[in-house]
């Protein structure tokens, strides 16, 4: 088996086991939804106002919402010794890092993919103005967050305060990606294009999805095994 | 003879700071724009120069904690991660009061200002982790890992005024500029200032190593005797 699909293979249990269960994608896609209820009733916003806080409030959504999924990313193999299966197999750290990381990908996207039609609803938005690079934002600030959240996720997993301490961690961290993913959703949403002065943002991202993947990758290692 | 080295540099860098602070307030003249207040920049920018040479320091040493797995270099990045994150309290605070007095603010989600609170928040986030993992192994090497992922926000508070336009002000030292931003004996009392302070960081800092070097000490005897 390659490297490829070793990530494939763990990917694909990760995902299975989710879809059999639904532990974690339940509860992400419900508070997702409670946050967006709430948050109309916490402000009466014009349209226009609602465009331009429209990236800042999905993101803090699919931050919040990603957090319990990545909470169980490596917590759900502590019961019968799992994990410790899982690092004793022929399976390089990296590439269950890598699997584990694009479940939570993929599950952070169904989050994402069944809110933003939810926020259009309710807000009464047109967010389908460019679709395809709302997409590649997603994409790319959601392979961020899921990044630094299942790095960390491994990092507290054998923590008695795990599910205090990695919201404490991983936010901080995850702020770059944050901040551009917010401010390129609200261009897409207010404008349907990124403007040349917020390409910088889409710079950011990519930056940032690159060099925290190969520091995570280089470190899970010494992460899971030590 | 450690202990007689380390009073001699805490009375060195006393002595210092205390030549510094009559020069700041005796020697120098008021600013033309500032006024008196620009003074408490003496003490700001070298808190934060303080606080990034900290955190490079045991962002090094967390390196090769994971390399060498000795102690010694997890007791050097803690002691250096504690002790830069009171320099970045003290940049947070000083810079807050200049502030209020120049923008009349406290506090603005400028880029500088908000990533300077995301190091200080991060680098927290380390000494909680720490308190929350009883294994003496495990704490040292969880820890490592997030002290180098940590030094990312230094890198990008350093860069924050460089990469977004900010309230903040711009680059003004020479060694930046080229010169011709500030007042040759300004600067120079600025880096005679961080001169002291980093004197006063080392010191802290071994005396922080020392308490951490004996507690662990203490760990191991209450393992032993719990263990017998």
């Amino acid at each position: 088996m390659n490297f490829v699909s070793q990530t494939l293979t763990v990917a694909g249990k990760d995902i299975r086991s989710e879809i059999r269960t639904k532990e974690s994608l339940n509860a992400a896609i419900s508070f997702a939804i409670v946050i967006l209820v709430i948050f109309s009733f916490a402000v009466d916003p014009s349209a226009e106002q609602i465009k331009e806080m429209s990236g800042g409030l999905l993101w803090i959504v699919f931050a919040f919402a990603g957090a319990l999924i990545l909470n169980r990313s490596f917590a759900r193999e502590l019961g019968n010794d799992c994990l410790d299966a899982l690092i004793c197999s022929p399976v390089p750290s990296a590439a269950l890092f890598t699997g584990k990381a694009a479940a939570n990908f993929v599950l952070l996207m169904v989050v994402e993919a069944v809110s933003l039609p939810i926020f259009g609803v309710l807000y009464n938005m047109q967010w389908m103005r460019d679709p395809a690079t709302l997409a590649a934002v997603c994409m790319l600030a959601t392979w961020g967050i899921t990044i630094i959240g299942t790095v960390f996720s491994a990092l507290t997993v054998n923590l008695r305060l795990r599910e205090l301490m990695l919201p404490v961690l991983i936010y901080p961290m995850m702020i770059p990606a944050l901040m551009a993913a917010m401010r390129l959703t609200t261009v897409l949403i207010s404008e349907g294009t990124i403007p040349a002065d917020d390409i910088i943002w889409l710079r950011l991202l990519v930056g940032f999805d690159i060099i925290f993947t190969a520091l995570s990758v280089m470190l899970i290692d010494t992460v899971l095994i030590g | 003879m450690r202990q007689n080295v380390l009073i001699g540099l805490a009375l060195l860098a006393g002595l210092w700071l205390a030549r510094n602070l009559y020069v700041i307030f005796l020697g120098l003249p008021d600013e033309a724009a500032q006024g008196a207040i620009y003074r408490i920049m003496f003490f700001h920018v070298p808190s934060w120069f303080t606080c990034f040479t900290a955190f490079f320091v045991a962002g090094i040493s967390s390196m090769l904690y994971l390399g060498k797995k000795s102690t010694m270099y997890d007791t050097l990045a803690v002691s250096a991660v504690e002790v830069g994150v009171v320099f970045t309290i003290i940049g947070l605070v000083t810079g807050s009061i200049w502030g209020r007095i120049i923008w009349g603010i406290w506090w603005t989600w400028d880029p500088r200002l908000t990533w300077a609170l995301i190091t200080c928040i991060v680098y927290s986030g380390y000494l909680m982790l720490r308190r929350a993992i009883d294994d003496p192994t495990a704490r040292a090497k969880n820890s490592a890992v997030l002290c180098i992922f940590a030094f990312a926000s230094v890198v990008i508070t350093y860069k924050a005024i460089d990469w977004w336009r900010t309230q903040h002000p711009g680059p003004v030292l020479s060694i930046r500029t080229g010169g011709g931003n500030m007042d040759p004996a300004m600067e120079a009392m600025l880096f005679s200032n961080w001169g002291a302070l980093l004197l006063l960081c080392i010191v802290l800092v071994a005396v922080r190593m020392k308490q951490e070097d004996t507690s662990r000490e203490v760990e191991s005897l209450r393992r032993y005797a719990h263990a017998a």
